[in-house]
């Protein structure tokens, strides 16, 4: 992992929504195989991309979480046939207005993994771990009110 | 307030090997509502099961967390060891603390750390759980086939002899669909006839199999296990009850202008007509357009000569309603039109045709009865040039830009047959591959050309033109890399095959999904080939792809089987994690059922109580029996009225909460 120094001590929290048939699935599967990335990432399990409603994404950006990502089932390979096409239209929207709010592109993703690829899931959370270690934390969005 | 317990399990050293179970189970004891948190060896095995079941007795448990590993493995397991306590089996969560914590996070603080939070996150949603029924229906055993080609015929037959109601509804007078239009049949050149005639009889006579020729679905309604399906019996102004199929009548009606469909128009047919001679039923039509009777109320000789009165020039439409539990769609292709190519003088040249004109030209039930000649001057040709995927792999958009699988090989099977029958007839075949994979499909096309000597040339097509009766077809060799020309007497078009184009109607009314080529989807590529997206819909043959006859069987098979899996359940019961809508929230914007891939939601006009004003509103209602319970719709609603049970937005924000702390 290459660490930017300014941020040696910031262990950034990170939500990953993933879909139940297929990212949830690739996340036992890294888990499976031992393919580790840091603790840091989180999982919430969801039936399918399309349920993330965008106020789970605000909702974890103002509790304090420094990173957001989906992962649903590869485009054509929707349990539901299409719903990772709603999940990508809506994220593209939601993200560049979070963009513009201040909550950087680098700080939410969308990934398509299957439930055979654990190594994809694996490596997708250690660079994205990595992404937002050099972004530093969230301040931007966190509203303290939040915290208790 | 929710009585929870908390059941830490440590998977042998799987777990407990790089998280600390004990402190796991004491850093939550004191989470609100929980009443026990404990750790064990192995909760899934008897004895922990039999703790688990212990505790929700001695603590009066309302709910249960276990902490183990992916609920994907053992979820199913321990709902059914809450329900075996008296414990609704929804009242129960998983925390994934192997595959997503003990066994990816090498550091021992790290990971308890990391359970923790997991464990926190569970009883955060655990306290919003309530418990979930799921729902039953019953199932109308009966099938519905739409479609009644081979892949029809087939399925209809697997069904029936498992026993149970099977009705074919088919929009032409016969069964048989294109392969009753076939000469012979690769890999193994039986006559197409022989082995589709006798299937069509045995389904004919069937005792559980119903047929609906001349017939259109109009409207489907309801859900698996339950259709509702209304059917346009055509008029056929011919009593099918009297008619004994004599035929007096097809042999005397003056009016013989009608392009005959079944000989792909090679020549023409009366305006009363049976298809061919072993159609089933085998009772005539009268095509209302060229019927002179019809046209100017003069004539009815057929009605005069018929021996048993069965001409009833009044018969009127009928429709008829029926329940179903399963429908499959069956609806086979068409050849595309031509039109967008004109290079190859299709529409110029009666002696360009395309294979399935060739079919007919070859077969002896065909219009040359069975000896080759060319359309223009019926002469028998002595130079033949194939041209092969003709609008099919057509990224140019005047065609296809799919294979359609099936030509490569018919067009070995045309060539061989011609070279057999008339050794002194030269053919040639342009290719850009040749795709023949298949059992016993490449030895039948390399026999072509090692044994019957078929001039295959790797090369487009430039132009087709006629030169002094004679076709001049110029193309190119890309092996040699020279321009060529052929002076030929025929060509045939290896053209590219298209979805029946009823279907994309026919989708809407099923719900089932077509893709940009208009060929139904499957529910899942690799996994569920013959189910259609919509529960109780499947798919047989080539509406779902380009098949040949013994992948079209299979797959008809298949979808039978399906079916018969289906109507063998006297009830189906639903997931109950499925979407449900706040009558009082709901606006009837209708957005919800926009994005419903499965058509679960419909609107209803009902009276709520709104706080003590009580109006009529259009509200969503959502079918559990067709909801799948992905959630699209929650997020699309503008009012919030959406909610999906298992995971409501409030079960999720609660996760969220948790985790973020
Ligand atoms: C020139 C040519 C040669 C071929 N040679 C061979 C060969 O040698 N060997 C081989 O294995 N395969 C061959 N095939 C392929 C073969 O024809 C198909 O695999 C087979 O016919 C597919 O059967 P099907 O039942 O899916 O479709 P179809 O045969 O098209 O049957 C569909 C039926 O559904 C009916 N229908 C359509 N829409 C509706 C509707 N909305 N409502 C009610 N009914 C409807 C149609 O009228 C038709 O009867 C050849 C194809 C062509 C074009
Ligand atoms: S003449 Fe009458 S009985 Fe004979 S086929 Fe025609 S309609 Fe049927
Ligand atoms: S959860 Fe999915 S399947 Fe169910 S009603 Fe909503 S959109 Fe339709």
């Amino acid at each position: 992992m290459q660490i930017n120094e300014n941020n040696k001590e910031f262990k950034p929290l990170i939500v990953a929504f993933c879909c139940n048939w297929c990212s949830y699935a690739g996340a036992d599967l890294a888990g499976s195989s031992r393919l580790s990335y840091p603790a840091n990432v989180k999982v919430i399990r969801v039936p399918c991309s399309c349920r993330v409603n965008p106020m789970f994404i605000l909702r974890a950006f103002q509790r304090g979480a420094d990173g957001v990502i989906i992962a649903g089932c590869h485009p054509g390979d929707c349990h539901y046939t299409s719903g990772n096409y709603f999940a990508r239209r809506r994220m593209t929207l939601l993200f560049s207005m979070l963009d513009y709010m201040g909550i950087e592109k680098g700080r939410t993703r969308v990934e398509w993994i299957s439930a055979a690829e654990g190594a994809k899931f694996s490596a997708t959370m250690n660079e994205f771990v990595e992404t937002i270690h050099n972004l530093g934390p969230n301040k931007k969005l966190e509203d303290l009110r939040c915290k208790e | 307030m929710q009585k929870i317990g908390v059941f830490v399990c440590w998977c042998g050293s799987n777990i407990a090997g790089t998280v600390d179970v004990e402190r796991v189970a004491q850093a939550v004891a004191n989470e609100p509502g929980v009443v026990i948190s404990t750790d064990y060896q192995y909760m899934c095995s008897e004895a922990g099961q039999l703790k688990i079941r212990q505790a929700i007795k001695e603590y009066g448990l309302t709910g249960i967390v276990v902490c183990s590993c992916s609920p994907r493995m053992h979820e199913a397991t321990f709902r059914k060891t809450a329900q075996a306590a008296g414990l609704n089996p929804y009242m129960v969560e998983i925390a994934n603390i192997r595959e997503q914590c003990s066994w990816i996070h090498k550091d021992k603080d790290e990971g308890t750390e990391k359970a923790i939070i997991l464990a926190k996150a569970a009883i955060a949603k655990l306290h919003l759980n309530t418990p979930l029924k799921a729902g039953e229906s019953a199932v109308t055993k009966r099938a519905l086939v739409i479609g009644g080609g081979i892949a029809g015929i087939q399925t209809a037959l697997d069904i029936a002899d498992a026993g149970y109601e099977v009705d074919i509804v088919e929009k032409s007078p016969t069964i048989g669909g294109k392969m009753a239009q076939l000469d012979k049949t690769f890999p193994t050149l039986d006559c197409a006839a022989c082995i589709l005639t006798p299937k069509m009889v045995d389904a004919s006579a069937h005792e559980k199999i119903n047929l609906f020729t001349y017939s259109e679905v109009e409207g489907v309604s309801g859900f698996v296990g339950n259709f509702k399906v209304k059917i346009r019996k055509k008029a056929r102004h011919v009593k099918a009850d009297l008619c004994t199929g004599c035929g007096v009548c097809t042999e005397k009606c003056p009016s013989r202008k009608a392009p005959n469909e079944f000989n792909q128009g090679l020549n023409k047919r009366g305006a009363i007509y049976i298809p061919f001679a072993q159609a089933i039923p085998n009772v005539p039509v009268i095509d209302t357009e060229y019927c002179v009777k019809m046209k100017t109320g003069k004539c009815g000789l057929c009605a005069t000569v018929c021996p048993s009165k069965a001409i009833d020039f009044e018969q009127q439409d009928e429709i008829v309603e029926r329940e179903y539990g399963a429908i499959v769609a069956a609806t086979g292709y068409k050849l595309i039109n031509l039109d967008n190519f004109e290079e190859f003088g299709y529409a110029q040249n009666k002696d360009v045709i395309t294979s399935l004109e060739l079919e007919r030209l070859m077969n002896a039930a065909g219009p040359t009865k069975g000896t080759l000649l060319r359309p223009s001057d019926n002469e028998h040709p002595h130079e033949i040039v194939f041209i092969q995927c003709v609008g099919s792999r057509d990224v140019s958009g005047c065609g296809k830009p799919y294979c359609s699988k099936i030509c490569c090989m018919y067009t070995a099977k045309h060539a061989m047959m011609i070279r057999d029958k008339y050794p002194d007839t030269k053919v040639h075949v342009f290719y850009i591959d040749v795709r023949t994979p298949g059992k016993n499909f490449d030895e039948f096309y390399r026999r072509a050309v090692e044994e019957y000597g078929v001039d295959y040339i790797k090369g487009m097509v430039g132009k087709v033109v006629e030169k002094d009766g004679k076709l001049l077809v110029q193309g190119s060799d890309l092996i040699a890399n020279e321009q060529i020309k052929i002076e030929a007497d025929l060509v045939v078009l290896a053209t590219a095959i298209e979805p029946d184009p009823s279907v994309k109607n026919l989708a809407t009314m099923l719900t089932a999904s077509i893709d940009t080529n208009n060929f139904l989807t499957e529910a899942h590529a690799k996994l569920r080939p013959v189910e259609s997206p919509t529960a109780g819909v499947f798919l047989s043959g080539v509406c779902q792809g380009p098949k040949d006859v013994p992948e079209t069987v299979a797959q008809a098979s298949a979808a039978a089987a399906k079916v018969i899996g289906l109507l063998a359940k006297d009830k189906l019961t639903c997931n109950p994690c499925v979407a449900n809508s706040n009558e009082l929230l709901c606006n009837g914007c209708s957005q919800c059922a926009n994005v419903c891939p499965y058509g679960a939601i419909e609107y209803i006009n009902k009276e709520v109580n709104d706080h003590g004003k009580r109006e009529v509103r259009r509200i969503a209602l959502v079918n559990e029996a067709v909801c799948q319970g992905c959630g699209a719709c929650t997020v699309t609603c503008p009012s919030g009225a959406m909610d999906l049970k298992g995971f409501t937005t409030r079960q999720i924000m609660a996760e969220v909460d948790a985790i973020c702390k």
